[in-house]
């Protein structure tokens, strides 16, 4: 299986992006940027879900990404995954890998994680399998037939299980965890993957406030090493942890900027507040 | 408590007879291999008529037949049970299997059919001077098993392909399968594909130099059938129980989760469906010498229909549940077609409404409730 | 009219033709009679030749009497007619009591007995009654000779009926292509040039062939016009070929149509695909069969309106079976797709042992009305049947009907709401449970419509459903859901297609063929040919 995209790109090293074997290296950030859409646009039906959009988001950041229902926000995720092929536009992921050529699982390997905004998480596996199943590994068929769970594995599973505070709850099923819980298991699954890139859909949606400040907490901890995208709709959650804000509007970027900012801009508080 | 869900000491390392056998389900081993391998052999062969112990050539061939809808049963499992695909057309592949080996056994009738030819009976009917390309080969044992694998493996694994590659799911997934079973039976209804029609392949008189029919080589299928489903059923353990199975239980609940997770479900799809194509397959090479006879009906749409039902009766994503499950509903059947033939459809129609109501987890959902 | 009461129409008119005629022995000129009767050779064959060009139809009861052996001779000068112990002598017209000892029967060896037929024949021709004159025809076209060809060439020149022009036409064309004068024969090649029967193609390539390695046909002008006259009847055979296959099609798509669209609107609507949809199919096919009888029984000269009853019969009886299941079985099982799959399929099994039980497992017998039988010929050889007309005319009400109710009315609008936003429909007001009932009665309601077509053109059994059942789901799954348009486009191309692989593969083959095709489309695009894209619409 193998498609003609990053050539040697995220690695001069064994297997490309594409077979289910892990990238080594990672991704070419040598200009910074580690996310480029340009001119995007998607159409369902006649409905403009994204209209030339825009984004470039540099490696290391924490970016927000907000805007009212139906601006385009999970339509851009699913560009950037490839659920989603764009009709028009470009969208690379580094220097060199083009992510409108390739699919889900590929870009997933290529080191783009995604949260998404329903909790999504193996309901019938317990917490513990969950992560196994999402630790960075070999995942072609043969690979995952023989594995063994060595020391290494599994000692990172618990150091994740630790971060996410669901040691106690290793061996239960996932399907009877809280709302709150299921969303740091799969943010824990997101960190197994060991991605260069998170895509965090409303990841504090359904949260109490303790949980809230704590997720806040981890993710300015993760930004810098991670790169984060952080689509939400709690203000108060974006103005603490966001270094730049991105408002997206019927498709489009509306304006850009940190928190303050955008919060002054004439455009946005028209769209937020209406006329 | 959750369906398929494997013990933490099982998904780490462990002894590998461990992870194949819990220590839980020894007894059952046991008790099967004493039944299977010495009970009905000795009682079919050893045992004088009148005895308790004696068990007639009929049931013999009954329970063996039983058997190989046990390994379809487990097979149907492994795909839908724990893939989540449901495949309304796996008769087909059963059936490819049977036909490989009733090609071989066509051929070891020698001239001792109807006509004294060369050639099977059905053949001379249709005034058939040689065997078609073929069947080149069929005569030699080892090239036909060859083809009982051959043959349903890769339809399977091209049907797949091209099947889970476009990402079809779901309810078209099940309706195309059933599309392609009964586009295969019509084939074979055709007396010029060269399969004998609609009658089929029969009398079988000899496999392996011995007489199908003889009490030895009866006993002797049927312990090779045993072994089969024995085999079958450690396999889909170590399959279900490892991290495959894992993935295989992950893209039924969840596959867009494990699409970005960075496992490629088509790979996995494709394997545990070829697998299962396979193992269906044995056990229709195992079927057709113990029931003598192989036709088209057997890739009837209903009769791929029926194995949803024996693996949803038992009890889904259990393995051991399906293997109940066809044993249930094939003895309950044979004996309503002999006691009362006009309810069996009534009966097997209940079945299937009363168990998807009522009975989501069959059998074996059953089963853990009581013994709760 | 049917077949029976036709022949014994004809049998009437030829006796009404023949008996008069029985006693007018004396029309026929005694010279003649004698010729006939007593010359040689040579004198019979101008005897007959005469009577033939002179279409003395008076002399047919003698002729035939010849042919039967009824005509015995005595001496050189008289002749009888001989009828059980009855003769009577034909040159006085008296009758002769008893019939002298001395009589003999006359020679009438094969080639006489060939010639007197075709003089039968012919004469026949130039009766008034159409169907004698097609029998006569008919006989002719086994083989005629020269002697009959002037009375062929006179009866072609009144004959007003196609059919029987035709076939006169291609005997006199077949007898002129064996005379000795090329130009005759070129001037019979051209003529069949006009034809639009199977036939001419055959006499033609005779025309064409190599016997021992020369030609058959000595003159090259007449060889290359007979090539150009077989091109030109073969496109012409090939046009109605055409013809009659895309009819073919469109009548099998117009079947799949109704079979196919309530399967279409219960599954685009619920996600429902019902295996038991046969069987509604099968009750409505069921359902027009006992209206069938009720009429035979209690109404049978309004027999022929009897499809008036049968149609709301069979749609409601289909709806309330459907809307029965749906509110007992399937409403337990939305969401789940696959155990909906099962449960319906074990519906179905049920149904059909139901049927078996009440009405036996063998096919039952439902009759066409009358004015259904027949067809209208729009070319030679290409007879399209009332029955199919009239089930593509049904099928196209019935589409314009359900898209009318789909888009004007305010049910349409609530099952419209409901398969593309469920949730959003609920809470909009919009009695979800009741439109799924409705629906799902509507689609079997149209199940049942089709079993009623289906029931004019085929066996009524209780497996009518199963063969059914594929078919329609291999329209819906090509044709994809949420729009009618997929259904009909879908229903029809595959009609269209199934048809024209056929005539190449036979029938087999081409459902094989199909079915791989729609395996392969579904790679390329899996939603179906009109499907609703977006978020909403998962598979």
């Amino acid at each position: 299986m193998t498609i003609a995209a990053a050539p040697g790109g995220g690695g001069a090293g064994a297997g490309s992006a594409t077979d289910g074997r892990p990238l080594r290296p990672g991704v070419d950030v040598s200009h910074r940027a580690i996310l480029y859409l340009e001119s995007i646009n998607v159409s369902f039906d006649g409905f403009r879900a994204l209209n030339d959009l825009s984004l470039t988001v540099d490696a290391g950041e924490l970016r927000c990404v907000i805007g009212p229902n139906g601006a385009g926000k999970t339509t851009m995720m699913d560009v950037i995954t490839g659920k989603t092929r764009p009709d028009s536009g470009t969208a690379f992921f580094g220097q060199t890998i083009d992510l409108t050529r390739l699919s889900e699982p590929q870009i997933a390997h290529a080191g783009i994680g995604r949260k998404f905004q329903k909790p999504t998480v193996f309901e019938r596996h317990s917490v513990f399998q969950n992560l196994e199943l999402a630790r960075k590994c070999d995942k072609r068929v043969w690979p995952t037939l023989t594995a063994r769970l060595d020391s290494s594995a599994g000692d990172r599973i618990l150091t994740i299980l630790d971060q996410i505070r669901l040691h106690e709850r290793a061996d239960h099923p996932a399907g009877l965890l809280s709302h709150g819980q299921k969303q740091w298991l799969e943010i824990g699954m997101l960190l197994m993957q060991e991605p260069e890139l998170l895509l965090l859909d409303e990841p504090v949606a359904g949260m109490s406030d303790d949980e809230t400040m704590r997720s806040a907490e981890l993710f300015m901890a993760l930004a810098g090493q991670y790169t984060l995208i952080v689509v939400e709709h709690d203000m108060d959650f974006v103005a603490r942890i966001a270094d730049t804000v991105t408002v997206l509007h019927e498709g489009h970027v509306l304006a850009e900027g940190s928190m303050h900012k955008i919060q002054q801009d004439e455009r946005v508080i028209e769209v937020f507040l209406g006329r | 408590m959750a369906v398929g869900f494997v013990p933490l000491h099982l998904s780490r390392r462990g002894p590998l007879l461990a992870r194949w056998t819990p220590r839980t389900a020894w007894p059952f081993y046991g008790v099967a291999a004493l039944v299977l391998f010495v009970v009905i052999p000795l009682g079919h062969l050893a045992a004088p008529a009148e005895s308790v112990w004696h068990v007639s050539s009929f049931t013999v061939t009954l329970v063996g037949k039983v058997m190989c809808y046990a390994i379809v049963a487990l097979a149907m499992d492994l795909i839908w049970g724990y893939t989540g695909i449901l495949s309304l057309g796996h008769g087909v592949f059963f059936a490819l299997g049977g036909y490989a080996m009733g090609m071989y056994l066509m051929r070891s009738i020698g001239h001792d059919g109807v006509y004294r030819s060369d050639l099977p009976d059905f053949m001379v009917f249709l005034d058939w001077k040689q065997y078609p390309w073929y069947w080149r080969f069929t005569e030699h044992f080892w090239y036909c098993a060859l083809l009982v694998v051959l043959v349903p493996g890769v339809l399977a694994f091209v049907f797949g392909f091209f099947a889970f590659r476009s990402r079809i799911k779901g309810v078209y997934f099940s309706i195309i399968t059933q599309a392609l079973t009964y586009a295969a039976m019509l084939l074979f209804f055709r007396n010029d594909t060269g399969f004998g029609g609609n009658n089929g392949f029969t009398d079988f008189k000899r496999i392996l130099g011995y007489s199908v029919t003889a009490p030895q080589t009866r006993t002797a299928l049927f312990v090779l059938t045993g072994a089969a489903l024995l085999a079958v059923l450690a396999f889909a353990r170590t399959l279900v129980a490892s991290k495959l199975g894992r993935v295989l239980t992950a893209i039924r609940d969840a596959e867009s989760r494990v699409m970005f997770s960075g496992y490629n479900p088509l790979y996995f799809k494709l394997f545990v469906w070829t697998a299962s194509a396979v193992i269906c397959g044995v056990a229709g090479a195992l079927y057709v010498p113990q029931v003598g006879i192989i036709n088209p009906s057997e890739m009837s749409p209903a009769n791929s229909i029926e194995i949803a039902i024996w693996t949803a009766v038992g009890g889904r994503g259990t393995l051991f549940g399906p293997i109940a499950g066809a044993f249930v509903v094939n003895l309950g059947k044979s004996w309503f077609t002999q006691a009362f033939p006009e309810y069996w459809l009534f009966v097997l129609g209940a079945l299937f409404i009363l168990v998807t109501l009522f009975l989501p987890h069959g059998l074996a959902g059953l089963w853990r409730r009581v013994a709760r | 009219m049917s077949l029976l009461s036709r022949l014994g129409l004809s049998l009437f008119a030829a006796a009404c033709v023949l008996v008069p005629l029985a006693g007018a022995h004396a029309a026929v000129v005694p010279d003649a009679i004698k010729d006939l009767a007593l010359g040689e050779a040579d004198a019979r064959d101008k005897a007959l030749s005469a009577i033939v060009a002179a279409g003395d139809a008076a002399a047919l009861p003698f002729l035939q009497s010849l042919l039967d052996g009824d005509i015995k001779v005595q001496g050189d000068n008289r002749v009888y007619r001989v009828t059980g112990d009855q003769a009577v002598d034909l040159l006085t017209g008296k009758a002769v009591k008893p019939l002298p000892a001395d009589v003999e029967e006359v020679v009438v060896n094969n080639r006489f007995r060939r010639a007197l037929a075709g003089a039968i024949a012919a004469l026949r021709l130039s009766s008034s009654d159409r169907a004698l004159r097609a029998a006569a025809a008919r006989a002719l076209a086994g083989g005629a000779d020269e002697n009959t060809l002037p009375a062929i060439s006179a009866a072609l020149a009144k004959e007003a009926d196609p059919e029987i022009r035709a076939s006169l036409a291609l005997t006199q064309a077949s007898i002129q292509l064996a005379s000795p004068e090329a130009a005759t024969r070129l001037a019979a090649v051209r003529a069949l040039a006009q034809s639009d029967n199977a036939a001419t193609k055959t006499l033609l390539t005779a025309l064409l062939a190599r016997r021992n390695g020369a030609f058959v046909e000595p003159d090259a002008s007449v060889r290359s016009e007979a090539a150009r006259s077989l091109r030109e009847v073969d496109s012409r055979l090939l046009k109605g070929d055409l013809v009659a296959r895309v009819f073919s099609g469109i009548s099998l798509g117009s079947i799949l149509l109704l079979a196919a669209l309530g399967l279409a609107i219960t599954y685009g609507l619920m996600g429902v695909i019902n295996m038991a949809h046969g069987e509604l199919i099968m009750v409505g096919a069921y359902a027009t069969y006992i209206v069938q009888n009720l009429f035979r029984q209690h109404w049978p000269a309004a027999f022929d309106a009897y499809l008036l009853a049968a149609i709301p019969a069979a749609f409601l009886v289909s709806a309330g079976v459907g809307m029965m299941l749906e509110r007992t079985v399937i409403r337990f099982l939305y969401g789940r797709p696959l155990e909906t799959l099962l449960a319906t399929w074990g519906l179905s099994l049920v149904l059909i042992q139901t049927v078996r039980t009440l009405f036996g497992a063998q096919n039952v017998q439902v009759e066409n009305p009358s004015w259904m039988s027949g067809g209208v010929e729009i070319m030679t050889n290409v007879v399209l049947p009332w029955s199919r007309i009239a089930i593509v005319a049904f099928s196209g009400l019935v589409l314009t009907m359900m898209w009318l109710l789909l888009t004007r009315t305010r049910l349409g609008l609530f099952v419209r709401a409901v398969t593309q936003i469920r949730p959003m429909a609920s809470a909009l007001g919009v009695p979800t449970a009741r439109v799924d009932m409705l629906a799902f009665g509507l689609g079997s309601g149209l199940a049942g419509l089709a079993g009623c077509a289906l029931s004019q053109i085929g066996n009524v059994g209780p497996d009518l459903g199963q063969s059914a059942l594929v078919d329609s789901f291999m329209v819906v799954v090509l044709g994809g859901v949420g729009q009618l348009a997929g259904t009909v486009a879908a229903a029809f191309g595959l009609g269209v297609v199934n048809k024209f692989l056929e005539a190449w593969s036979g029938a087999v083959l081409a459902k094989i063929a199909v079915l791989v095709f729609i395996v392969i489309f579904i790679q390329k695009r899996p939603r179906g040919l009109f499907a609703l894209r977006g978020r909403t619409v998962e598979a």
